[in-house]
């Protein structure tokens, strides 16, 4: 037997065991574990949070910012969120509204309490930083499966928990990113760290999720999530106190209207 | 078992809705200092200005937030001018929420429109113009507006009664033209003069990428023409409000990293001549330039209109660009530059710098300046060619 034979056939029998029972490819996967986490976080509804981020420099000086947020589940589309921020003190007052959207660029408003007014946002900046923090609009928009491409990579344990890493490859072309490696619990499907990669595919963010807890005896949300970022040696930690479920929050408390008279 | 008395319920009814209301008490002050760069064109303006202004907010909700009130006074003490110290009610305001309307009854300031670089549909504050040059700061005007909230828009509906007047610089003041202007002795064309009551309504809606605003307003002018008057040997010059008639309308189209812009106004002043003027433009946004998290905004907005008082009904063309620079940093520096060309009188220019930057939680600094020249002495702004200033400021919050 020729020896490229045996070479071939020996490929063969390693990618014969290498797939699962069901020729189901890495892209097939990955889509199948995203689908899984969105499955599994459907129907919460709408919520109330007061939250803080704590924004450290690379030698360790803390700057917060507080906020309170207001949310609001869409069927099959991305999810509306009104942020009205307390601190510093100079934005006190001002609030921000954004329909965020699966396929279509988000929809978002900025109100201006000193000038009593509603300003339309490019829908396009969501690369940029949310409050001088290390996370970008779009790193806190909601998930949605549209969003992204997906491969599955492999199997690891993280933390003691067993998990898949599937990679995110963003849609948009105006993402700030090119790639993001999610760690996901296998037992839960929540993520446990998100690493993202710049339009150079070089490492600029780490995000981990902690404190995770359960609302409504099935959501997990990670009531502390930081986000460091490899290239500065900044970071952002952003906190969430007193999360609340089934406000009674409707899609008429999500409008220009109710943008103005936020406080 | 004794009967429980219903008024001994009150009490715990009355604490019930105590625990439900909420308060909230803001301060916003600060000091500021102008220098003029030039020497004055009039007799007893000074070279430096030292002001300072304070603007407390207390807002009390209860019901849920669905009743609220907000009062905002304001205060401005200024060193050289005695016109430019001056107080106001910003907002004294009670607020009620329904469903699907909201009820406001008061004092209040309220802003129509998209453009930067003018304001044309914004008809119903009047300017507190001692302010700031850019005509920004708006006084507290007395109104009862009904918002509706509907799947087809926002109708807002206005019932104004009560006129405030523009506020001028005084004879000790900068940037003002060489005559006096006397607020206290203005004129009205209504008999009411500045009783009268005006109403003004407002539609707006978002169609996907489209903001749109349609307006319509009826009453007093808040733009004033002057009336020459003479006062024994002095001259001074008496603001004449006008009745006038507005349509409005304003766009704003989002596309990609793009915001197109555009207000229209038709206005007819009964009495005496009826015009339209338009702004329209764009402000594009370069996110995350040189590889860094700072953001570049380009604006370019071009105005006209067919209202030139001087050359009687002909046409007035400016053309406004901008950039306006976010470092998105923790301090939340930012910088605005601006230029405005008179395209009729090109010898006519504006230029000006805003940036502003945070020290910490509670205080900030500002750096206002303004450069304007003109050698037209009909242009309006000729009067005020030898004010340049440089204006910082120190900002407390709280």
């Amino acid at each position: 037997m020729p020896l490229y034979k045996q070479l071939s056939s020996l490929v063969i029998g390693l990618s014969l065991v290498a797939s699962p029972v069901f020729a189901q490819t890495v892209e097939e996967k990955g889509l199948e574990i995203a689908k899984e986490r969105k499955a599994r976080d459907l129907g919460w509804g709408d919520s109330t949070s007061q939250s803080e981020m704590i924004l450290r420099n690379a030698q360790g000086q803390q700057t917060v910012r507080k906020m309170r947020l207001k949310s609001l589940e869409v069927a099959n589309d991305g999810d509306k969120a009104l942020t009205i921020f307390d601190q510093p003190r100079d934005v006190k007052g001002t609030a921000f509204l954004s329909f965020s959207h699966s396929t279509t660029p988000d929809e978002q408003w900025m109100y201006l309490p000193a000038l009593k007014r509603v300003k339309r946002i490019a829908s396009r900046n969501k690369s940029g930083p949310f409050m001088g923090s290390e996370f970008a609009f779009e790193d806190l928009s909601s998930f949605e499966i549209e969003k992204y491409s997906y491969k599955y990579l492999r199997d690891e344990q993280l933390e003691g928990q067993e998990v898949f890493v599937i990679e995110s490859d963003p849609v948009d072309k105006y993402s700030g990113y090119t790639k993001q490696i999610s760690w996901i619990d296998k037992v839960h499907y929540r993520p446990l760290k998100i690493e993202f990669y710049d339009r150079k595919s070089s490492l600029l963010k780490t995000l981990t999720f902690n404190d995770y807890k359960l609302y409504l005896d099935k959501y997990w949300r990670a009531n502390k999530m930081s986000m460091v970022n490899n290239q500065t040696n900044k970071s952002t930690d952003f906190i969430t106190h007193k999360l609340t479920f089934n406000t009674g929050l409707t899609d008429k408390d999500f409008n220009k209207a109710t943008l103005k008279r936020a406080k | 078992m004794k009967m429980i008395k219903p008024y001994t319920l009150l009490p715990l009814l009355l604490l019930s809705t105590y625990t439900m209301a909420e308060t909230q008490i803001t301060v916003k002050a600060a000091i500021e200092n102008r220098s003029f760069l030039q020497s004055a064109q009039y007799q007893g303006q000074h070279d430096n200005q030292l002001s300072a202004f304070i603007e407390p907010e207390i807002y009390y909700s209860w019901n849920e937030e669905q009743d609220s009130i907000t009062f905002k006074p304001f205060y401005r003490w200024d060193d050289k001018d005695d016109e430019r110290s001056h107080g106001d009610i910003r907002e004294l305001m009670w607020l009620h929420v329904g469903n699907e309307w909201e009820l406001r009854t008061g004092i209040g300031i309220v802003f129509w429109g998209q453009a930067e670089s003018q304001h044309l549909v914004d008809v119903i504050n009047q300017t507190d113009l001692v302010e700031a040059l850019d005509g920004e700061d708006k006084m507290g005007q007395p109104m009862i507006n009904l918002t509706l909230v509907k799947d087809w828009g926002n109708l807002d509906l206005f019932v104004l009664p009560g006129f405030r007047e523009r506020t001028f610089a005084g004879l000790d003041g900068r940037l003002r033209p060489e005559l006096e202007i006397k607020q206290s002795k203005a004129l009205y064309e209504s008999s009411n003069e500045n009783h009268h009551l005006d109403y003004a309504f407002r539609w707006s809606h978002t169609l996907s990428d489209w903001d749109v605003g349609l307006s319509y307003f009826n009453g007093t002018s808040r733009d004033p023409s002057f009336v020459a008057n003479q006062d024994g040997q002095t001259i001074s010059l008496s603001p004449y409000y006008a009745q006038m008639e507005q349509v409005g309308v304003d766009l704003l189209l989002v596309y990609d990293e793009w915001l197109y812009k555009f207000e229209g106004i038709y206005r007819d002043l009964n009495n005496q001549n009826a015009y339209i003027a338009t702004v329209a433009g764009f402000e594009y946004t370069n996110v995350g330039v040189f590889e860094s998290v700072w953001d570049i905004g380009w604006l370019l907005e071009y105005q006209y209109d067919n209202n030139d008082v001087i050359k009687q009904n002909d046409e007035h063309n400016a053309l406004m660009l901008g950039t306006r620079i976010a470092l998105n940093d923790v301090d939340g520096t930012e910088i605005l530059l601006g230029y405005v060309l008179d395209l009729d009188d090109s010898d006519t220019q504006t230029s000006f710098i805003e940036a502003s930057s945070r020290i910490n939680d509670n205080w900030k600094w500002r750096l206002d300046a303004w450069f304007i020249s003109s050698e037209t002495p009909s242009n309006n702004l000729y009067s005020v060619k030898q004010d340049d200033y440089v204006q910082a400021s120190l900002e407390y919050y709280f």
